[in-house]
């Protein structure tokens, strides 16, 4: 019998979805919200601090995690509101979803890589 | 020959006629405001990578009004989505016992409310201080 797919993807919309309720609007809120409204200090994001975030081990985990599972789990949600809103359109668009998701984390993946360590 | 003709019933709309479906369709959207968030994320790690004037100019891009307004939407979905997230956590979840008991539903809801508002506070203080 060919195994299902499913808990792959599910773990990965569940583990998105999970992390993105737990420190989602804080991350919201302070990188896109209040470090641009000068809420707090600009120092915060500037531009050494971010690349000496990125180039650490701590730094490229947090950023490729977060990005990858955001994905992962808005496409695979994505995929299924459009089945509610009848746009029935089966594994090829399954395949999309997922591989938007997947193309999302290797380009990351590669950023990161390109930054090199500090 | 051609297929035969079976009725469909008609879907459209069908979302907009109770607001329980509504708030549920408000929940899937929210999906919108993480894929965007992850996005945006994606182009500063890019700007990033192509040096300081490009993260700079990224980062004044962000601080123009259409922007801020954006993500102020996102922000308020994403926060939904979290209520949502923990809300139906109890029927995500298989049945916990604890001391032979079954976790009553709330408790369920309470302890994940509680563990984003201690892991959200965790990332406040490293993104301020560490």
């Amino acid at each position: 019998m060919k195994r299902s797919n499913k808990p792959i993807f599910w773990s990965l919309f569940g583990a998105g979805g999970m992390l993105s309720a737990l420190i989602g609007p804080m991350l919201v809120f302070l990188t896109v919200v209040a470090v641009p409204l000068g809420l707090v200090s600009k120092q915060t994001m500037d531009y050494s601090r971010a690349l000496a975030f990125a180039q650490s081990a701590t730094g490229k985990l947090v950023l490729l995690v977060v990005i990858s599972l955001f994905l992962f789990h808005g496409m695979h949600r994505l995929y299924h509101t459009l089945h509610d809103f009848g746009v029935h359109i089966g594994p090829g668009a399954k395949a999309l979803c997922h591989g938007l998701a997947l193309l999302g984390t290797l380009v990351a993946a590669y950023l990161l890589f390109k930054l090199g360590w500090a | 020959m051609s297929a035969p003709q079976t009725y469909t019933r008609p879907i459209a709309g069908w979302w907009r006629r109770n607001p329980f479906y509504r708030a549920y369709i408000v929940r899937e959207m929210t999906c919108i405001a993480v894929i965007a968030y992850a996005l945006e994320l994606l182009v500063g790690l890019a700007r990033l990578v192509q040096g300081r004037e490009a993260f700079e100019a990224w980062l004044a891009s962000l601080a123009r009004p259409w922007p801020i307004f954006l993500n102020c939407v996102a922000l308020l979905l994403i926060a939904y989505h979290a209520w949502t997230w923990f809300e139906v956590m109890p029927k995500t979840l298989p049945f916990i016992n604890l001391g032979g008991r079954r976790v009553p539903d709330r408790t369920i809801v309470a302890s994940g409310a509680i563990a984003a508002v201690i892991a959200s506070l965790v990332v406040l203080f490293a993104f301020l201080y560490l």
